[in-house]
């Protein structure tokens, strides 16, 4: 690997871009230092390693009718290679159309870079050995659950340690460092009459904030042996709950309605309902990219601009788009700080954490209050439109009768609108467990059209 | 080597870019051969992927992006080691060899490994001209606009066309410790069309058609073909604008021809695939020679179709491409294999070891997986059926592989009434269960046929072209995830 400074880089590709005819541009460099490994039974099925780096470019040539722009990437880092991309990059562009909304962002840009605690230093010696351990150790625990885990798909542990450098002609330059730290397991129940396979996963900054091995190859275990002898229910209209696992996926598909883009483009049924009620009154989202420690904290964002809280829905009205500085334009208003950026194309808008705030009951409370009804634990497919909210998925979990739970079912799907579903929201869990950038709480959805024999 | 596939070129490529001559392949697969290992292989990638994208009228951005690497793997019994880097280089060539070894403990006794070139076995499935990727930006753009214009005058609703042109040009070099030396040069292309209709009260609807291939970019310039593409698009916004909410419950339901396909895909393929039934963990596992369709369904694997965007001449692993009999006339018959699972379970590999990328382990991946046609009348088949749903456009779907449980999403589906074909429903999501859903098998007409190009795969987290296929079939009561009671 060359030992070149990444501002140097980075530098070179907006000098250079600049110099082949851009009138603005803006470059990334990311470098990534990964290993991966996963365990089965007590062996080894695989170990990587890698490191990589790309660089990212992108260049504005503007004209009287708005700016022209094109955006290159490449893993090739020596000098003539960023000169080349970059003048590359600027013929490219001229080959576009005239743009007046694009351009680098007008809105004040990042000066102080908060530290978000996105790594721990002493992670870098990681050692594969020791989180082979981990995988390992996950393994055992699921397997020593009951004899009825007798197989698994394995548990994979992975550690990234990432170096993010961003600049634009706009005068910003700006980097930053990030660990990902993980282990999954995904074991196999079977009784003689058939398998299941479920899992339970554990993700942080800091590898001293990952829940214990052998707690999460517990989980998974339990998980997978509660789905042993699943029937199918009669087609039937009732209220659904989804778990910690299945809930943050109805955020998923928020995230896609406010996305500046699917608003501008009208692809999303929320365009143009900006202060209106879109949820029920309890329900509260809000998107913090300055959670420390946060899966989606960044110190700026994709565009250099500072980053913040942005609350989405408040008390159930429609608050706030996630906007990056292209997609305000177009909408007339002004950047949420949300801009996202890869090194493989311009800019986009995207959630960092967001999150559903939490409630009063615990989940064995709302199963409790539930006379008869889904709790979902697993969801398949992509059955949600988001230009008409039209919603549809595949489900399995647990169902419900006079409050408790009686069995495992599966083969079903569950149906509705999500402007309805979130309306229909009545009970929302107190615990939020962050397995990723975006997390909710258990919650319940008071009628969905749920599909069986 | 004329019927190398692109091998010759592609071989030589890696020589003149980056200096990998045959005594450097040997010496870095020497090195990981210095540990006890079964087998060892290195994966060279140079991948150019651009695109070009249109809305609001205008080509408002392009977009190319260089990719390259090299990855070395080791294996010893299950385990397999592998590092990966994007430096091309004889020294992070012999770094990487030396990582991945790690993953066995006991030193070797192999001898050195002679790297050859082989053509033998290979096929030439998608010759190409000038690579996609070559092809003048301002004809893309023309193409672009052209699709914009009439895709507005078809119907005064369409408010919003998004279209892309997207291609690629993979060059791959595949050396292994068996002394196996392969190239491939794929070139890939895609169109992308999606509209959004809007209706009375301002209701909005969008609609979305795609095709592509291992072709030449000059071929998504013939009018009629990309006409057809637009006309599907806006049909299906502009029809999702009457439509009526889908019912919930089993009932019949009959599948059209091409992308319905994706049935195949999800409920059988990947039940099917080595890795899984290795482990014993496929919904499939044991169940070669048992029936599990009805008699007169045959489903076929085959990477050896001429153009098709889940061709390849050879695998990843640079084993050739083949036809996989996976169910013939209802009994299961067949796995996909890669080199790994299929050395582990004393089987032949039938080339269907893929990877997203030089940064990914190989793992058994379907490649165009469809049915064969049948002797039955699409027509008479939908006048079969008193009350059901005519399915005829889809979007993505997934599969439980352990439970065998699978969905896939209907864009555009109709009633049927006493044989008839009525009014549009909204889309919806069918669910089933693999082992199961072709044993409800009632028809098979005799209009096969392949999907426009669109497929992508996913699993574990890596992306792959494929292609899917199917003549139109009725399916007895199978569970529909509607709203409507």
């Amino acid at each position: 690997m060359s030992v070149a400074v990444p501002r140097d880089i980075v530098e070179r590709a907006l000098a250079r871009a600049q110099s082949a005819g851009a009138s603005a541009a803006d470059a990334i460099l990311i470098e990534s230092d990964a290993l991966e490994a996963r365990v089965r039974g007590t062996e080894i099925e695989f170990v990587t390693q890698a490191r990589e780096r790309t660089l990212g470019i992108r260049a504005l040539v503007a004209s009287v009718d708005g700016a022209r722009s094109a955006s290159t990437s490449t893993s090739d880092l020596s000098s003539q290679a960023i000169d080349r991309l970059a003048a590359e990059t600027a013929e490219l562009a001229r080959a576009t159309a005239p743009d007046p909304s694009a351009g680098l962002p007008e809105e004040p840009l990042a000066t102080e870079l908060p530290d978000l605690f996105l790594f721990d230093p002493a992670d870098r010696d990681v050692d594969v050995k020791a989180r082979i351990e981990d995988a390992r150790a996950a393994e055992a625990a699921a397997r020593s659950v009951d004899p009825r885990i007798a197989n698994s798909e394995g548990s994979q542990v992975g550690s990234t340690f990432s170096r993010i450098a961003y600049g634009s002609s706009a005068g910003f330059f700006g980097e930053y460092q990030a660990a990902t730290h993980s282990l999954f397991s995904e074991p196999v129940a079977g009784n003689g009459g058939g398998i299941q396979r479920d899992y339970w996963y554990t993700v942080a900054r800091r590898l001293a904030d990952l829940e214990q091995p052998d707690s999460v190859g517990r989980r998974a275990a339990e998980r997978a042996l509660r789905r042993l002898g699943a029937r199918r229910v009669k087609t039937v209209e009732a209220p659904v709950i989804f778990d910690a696992l299945t809930a943050p996926s109805l955020l998923g598909h928020l995230i896609r309605c406010v996305n500046g883009y699917a608003v501008y483009r009208e692809t999303s049924y929320l365009a143009g309902r900006l202060g209106e009620a879109i949820a029920a009154q309890r329900v509260t989202v809000i998107d913090d990219a300055t959670r420390p420690g946060g899966l989606g904290s960044r110190p700026f964002d994709g565009e250099g601009l500072p980053t913040r809280r942005t609350v989405v829905v408040d008390r159930g009205r429609l608050a706030s788009y996630l906007l990056d500085s292209y997609s305000a334009r177009k909408l007339g208003l002004q950047s949420t700080g949300n801009a996202t950026r890869g090194a493989g194309g311009p800019p986009g808008a995207g959630s960092s954490n967001l999150w559903l705030e939490p409630g009063e009951q615990s989940i064995d409370e709302i199963v409790a209050s539930t006379e008869r009804g889904l709790l979902v634990t697993e969801l398949i497919g992509m059955g949600f439109n988001p230009t008409t909210g039209d919603y549809s998925r595949g489900a399995a979990g647990l169902w419900i009768e006079g409050g408790e739970i009686v069995g495992p079912v599966q083969e079903l799907t569950i149906a509705g609108n999500l402007a309805e579903m979130l309306a229909d929201i009545d009970a929302i869990g107190s615990e939020l467990l962050w397995l990723g950038s975006t997390a909710a709480p258990p919650l319940r959805i008071s009628k969905m059209m749920i599909a069986g024999e | 080597m004329a019927d190398d596939g692109g091998g010759e070129v592609g071989v030589s490529f890696f020589r003149e870019h980056y200096g990998m001559d045959d005594r450097s392949l040997a010496r870095a697969l020497d090195t990981a051969l210095e540990r006890e290992v079964d087998y060892a292989d290195l994966y060279f990638e140079y991948t150019i992927q651009d695109s070009v994208a249109l809305e609001e009228g205008i080509v408002k951005s392009g977009s190319r992006h260089l990719e390259q690497g090299v990855g070395v793997r080791a294996q010893a019994g299950e385990r397999q080691g592998y590092a990966h880097s994007d430096e091309v280089t004889v020294e992070s060539l012999e770094l990487a060899a030396a990582t991945a070894r790690a993953i066995s403990e006991s030193p070797s006794r192999a001898s050195a490994v002679a790297v050859r070139e082989s053509g033998a076995g290979a096929h030439d499935l998608y010759p190409v001209e000038l690579p996609p990727t070559e092809a003048p930006v301002p004809r893309k753009v023309e193409l672009l606009e052209a699709i914009d214009v009439y895709a507005r005058a078809r119907d005064p609703r369409v408010k919003q066309v998004m279209a892309s042109v997207v291609t690629e040009h993979q060059n791959v070099l595949i050396a292994g410790s068996d002394g196996r030396l392969r190239a491939d040069v794929r070139p890939l292309v895609r169109l992308n069309v999606q509209v959004v209709a809007e209706g009375a009260g301002g209701r909005r609807e969008t609609g979305y058609q795609g095709m592509g291939g291992r072709y030449e970019f000059s071929r998504l310039l013939a009018t009629a073909s990309w006409h057809e593409l637009v006309d599907d698009a806006v049909r299906i916004a502009t029809l999702s604008l009457d439509a009526k909410p889908c019912p919930a419950g089993t009932m019949d339901v009959v599948l059209g021809p091409g992308w319905p396909g994706i049935l195949l895909h999800e409920a059988i393929g990947h039940g099917l695939e080595g890795d899984f039934n290795r482990k014993r963990t496929s919904a499939f596992t044991d169940r070669i020679g048992e029936r599990v369709a009805s008699e007169g369904v045959t489903v076929v694997d085959d990477g050896t179709l001429g153009e098709r965007r889940g061709s390849l001449n050879v695998d990843d692993e640079g084993t050739p491409t083949q036809r996989t009999v996976l169910i013939e006339n209802g009994i299961l018959c067949g796995y996909l294999q890669d080199q790994l699972n299929a050395r582990l379970m004393g089987m032949a590999p039938t080339g269907n070891g893929r990877r997203e990328s030089y940064a990914h382990l190989p793992m058994p991946r379907m490649t165009n997986t469809f049915m064969l046609a049948g002797d039955d009348d699409p027509e008479e088949i939908l006048r079969s059926v008193q009350s059901g749903i005519y399915a005829v456009s889809f979007g993505g779907g997934q599969v439980d592989i352990t439970s065998g449980k699978f969905v896939f999403s209907v864009n555009e589906a109709y009633e049927i009434v006493d044989g008839r074909v009525g009014a549009p429903l909204k889309g919806a999501t069918l669910i089933g269960n693999g082992p199961d859903v072709l044993t409800r098998v009632s028809r098979i007409g005799g209009d096969l046929k392949l999907d426009s190009g669109v497929g992508t795969c996913g699993k574990d987290g890596q992306s792959v072209p494929v292609g899917v296929g199917l003549p139109t079939i009725r399916l007895d009561g199978i569970t529909v995830g509607g709203t409507a009671g």
